[in-house]
């Protein structure tokens, strides 16, 4: 058995690969559903059924994938230019608690809510900016590997917002339980929907992809970035100043994971706590692959996860089957999304 | 400084510098067969996590501790087949591959463990391994206690680096191992198929990071719970390249790891005032630390994360 490079991958099947990779990460998950002892078609009925089947748990979903959408695209213009930001949980963290800690500013109580919303947006950004610049820096400073240094991060990270709501920034109306001082009203995302708990944030996440495509597709930067992932040293010769490249991505990259704990923040729970993302930032990876590294992709990527998640709580209510099956879902579906890439560039011969 | 004193002439303190390597020991060595046929392997976190739920389970079920630690090698081997397997024969990404087997075996791990174990309050645990004292030298005066009173696996994990090192540096095949890290066509015009090669080492690499997660839950532990690897298996991808990609050194590195791992434990209980948050920070510091020293230092395989496809270059 042999590959061959197909010389033009065809446009339908590189827009079909993410169908084909998510139903074969669908029927093996199917298989452990039924292990379990459940009937996966109903499981998975009543998984479409919690994410879509009422107005509050459509506008959950959309809650949901409003992280997963900036957390996506952190990982897809990175990955494009080839810097393996694996820190995307730790820099969401970062942005959470900036604008928490930005938050206890007593001005911004005071100011005109769109303008404290714009200053947290920013701050959120800028934290998430700065902890992934860390590990950039000893790149191209040391030729540190950033994969390891990002990853390890994202553990002192989470101990660093440890430490500040234990500490500095401890809520002290939060009958002890560790979680930071609330954010200002003024601060606070305005609801798309009433009655639910979906904001602002998703206009602001769709936004960010759009820009990001535009960025990406129609700008100098763009070409930069893609041609220092595809081959630094040909870009470097084409004059391609590979640095300085690699530092905007990575503000880029950094700044949309801030900005997604940021919003998470100001939109959904108001404060920070250790908890505040079941690993969104772990899961921007996986959506940046099955949208195959394009920012439009990564909103239909980010809201297939959204729909495994919310719609696997309600399931394994009425199932019984451990809600982890989103996970497994979604991680399996990332493998297969990379074979089927794969399939979609080379042709098997014998 | 009394209180330094104190900790360091502790037998306590040593006894835990062995205990709390082990894992690391056993994940550096998985690490390092895997990357020096040229893959990187970032499945190690998730593997360890399932080695971990799989070797308690097994034994939960009924199975002897030492069939538990089998079952979680076969299960890491499993896991290391498909990341070989996507990454040699497919040439896929190995940063991206890796990731992805983190994710799916520890969500995998997390999905089993709650089927076997439905909701409970407290996890439920297992007998685990016992010290087992060595006679004669155990009576060694602190010495002693410290080196021959572990439990099994600790001696395994010792005889482990002796072998690997003795078989990478002293057999045929241990050349042809390092050598496909190096220059795989080299080894295929040798007359050895390097794809299968990889495959093989990375399946018995991984094994040995399962077995260092399920030292987890059947030693130092005797309980599985979810997260409970934290980061291990990223630090032993950072002693790896702190080690030079030698045994010995990653044993040394995975030591003097462990020795800071137990000293902050310490410290922790002596030192007032200080957030305990900044003590457990330290081991990822320490590891980013290591990485920055010896990164212009460490000679890689010329070979990593290049896939080889015969005849193309």
């Amino acid at each position: 058995m042999r590959f061959e490079r197909r010389d033009h991958p065809s446009r339908a099947l590189t827009l079909l690969a993410p169908v084909g990779a998510i139903l074969v990460a669908l029927l093996v998950a199917g298989g452990l559903i039924a292990l379990a002892g459940a009937n996966p078609l109903r499981a998975y009925g009543l998984i479409l059924k919690g994410a879509f089947g009422s107005r509050l748990g459509i506008s959950e979903t959309l809650t949901r994938a409003t992280p997963l959408i900036l957390t996506g695209l952190a990982a897809a213009v990175a990955f494009r230019a080839r810097l393996w930001n694996i820190g995307g949980e730790g820099q969401l963290y970062m942005g959470a608690l900036a604008v928490a800690g930005f938050g206890m500013i007593p001005a911004l109580g005071a100011m005109p809510a769109p303008l404290a919303i714009l200053l947290c947006l920013a701050v959120g950004a800028v934290a998430g900016m700065v902890l992934l610049l860390v590990p950039l820096g000893l790149r191209l400073k040391f030729g540190v590997d950033e994969v390891v240094t990002t990853l390890l991060l994202n553990f002192v990270a989470v101990l660093f917002v440890s430490l500040m709501i234990e500490g500095a920034m401890k809520d002290p109306l939060a009958f002890g339980w560790p979680q930071s001082v609330p954010v200002p009203d003024s601060a606070v995302l305005p609801q798309l929907m009433a009655r639910t708990r979906l904001h602002l944030g998703l206009l602001i996440a769709v936004a960010a992809a759009v820009f990001t495509w535009w960025l990406q597709s129609r700008t100098v930067f763009g070409m930069r970035a893609r041609a220092a992932g595809l081959n630094p040293r040909a870009a470097a010769f084409a004059g391609v100043p590979l640095g300085r490249t690699l530092i905007a991505v990575a503000c880029l990259s950094g700044g949309m994971a801030g900005l997604a704990g940021a919003i998470e923040v100001m939109g959904v729970k108001g404060y920070v706590t250790t908890d505040l993302s079941p690993s969104y930032g772990y899961s921007g990876i996986i959506i940046a692959m099955l949208a195959n590294l394009n920012p439009i992709g990564v909103i239909g990527a980010a809201l297939f996860s959204a729909v495994m998640f919310v719609g696997a709580d309600s399931m394994s209510r009425a199932l019984s089957i451990p809600s982890y099956i989103a996970d497994v879902t979604v991680a399996l579906s990332l493998l297969t999304m990379l074979v089927a890439i794969f399939l979609t560039q080379y042709r098997i011969r014998r | 400084m009394s209180v330094l004193f104190d900790i360091l002439s502790s037998v306590g303190m040593w006894e835990a510098v062995l205990r709390i390597a082990t894992p690391l020991i056993f994940g550096t060595l998985g690490v390092l067969l895997c990357e020096r046929v040229g893959v990187l392997n970032l499945g190690i976190e998730g593997i360890m996590t399932f080695g971990a739920m799989v070797g308690w389970l097994s034994v939960y079920n009924g199975a002897d501790l030492w069939t538990g630690m089998l079952v979680a090698a076969a299960a890491g081997a499993m896991f290391g087949l498909l990341h070989a397997l996507m990454t040699v024969p497919l040439g896929l990404s190995q940063h991206v591959t890796g990731l992805g087997i983190t994710l799916f075996a520890s969500s995998f791990s997390y999905y089993l463990f709650r089927l076997a174990v439905p909701t409970s309050s407290s996890p439920p645990t297992v007998e685990p391994f016992r010290p087992l004292a060595v006679p004669v030298l155990s009576d060694i005066p602190f010495l002693g206690p410290v080196l021959f009173t572990q439990t099994p696996p600790t001696y395994l994990a010792l005889v482990l680096v002796a072998l690997l090192a003795w078989g990478l540096y002293r057999t045929p095949l241990g050349l042809a191992l390092r050598m496909t890290g190096e220059n795989p066509h080299a080894v295929d015009a040798q007359g050895i198929d390097p794809v299968r090669l990889r495959v093989f080492t990375i399946m018995a690499g991984s094994a040995l990071m399962a077995m260092g997660g399920a030292f987890l839950t059947l030693a130092a532990f005797n309980s599985f719970f979810p997260t409970m690897v934290q980061g291990r298996g990223w630090i032993c991808v950072a002693l790896v390249v702190f080690a030079s990609w030698k045994p010995g050194r990653a044993l040394l590195g995975a030591l003097l790891f462990a020795f800071f791992d137990a000293f902050q434990l310490r410290l922790q209980t002596v030192v007032d005032g200080v957030p305990y948050q900044l003590f457990l920070m330290l081991p990822y510091l320490l590891s980013i630390l290591a990485l920055i020293l010896m990164a212009r230092r460490a000679r890689v395989p010329q070979a990593l994360m290049q896939p080889y496809r015969r005849g193309e270059r």
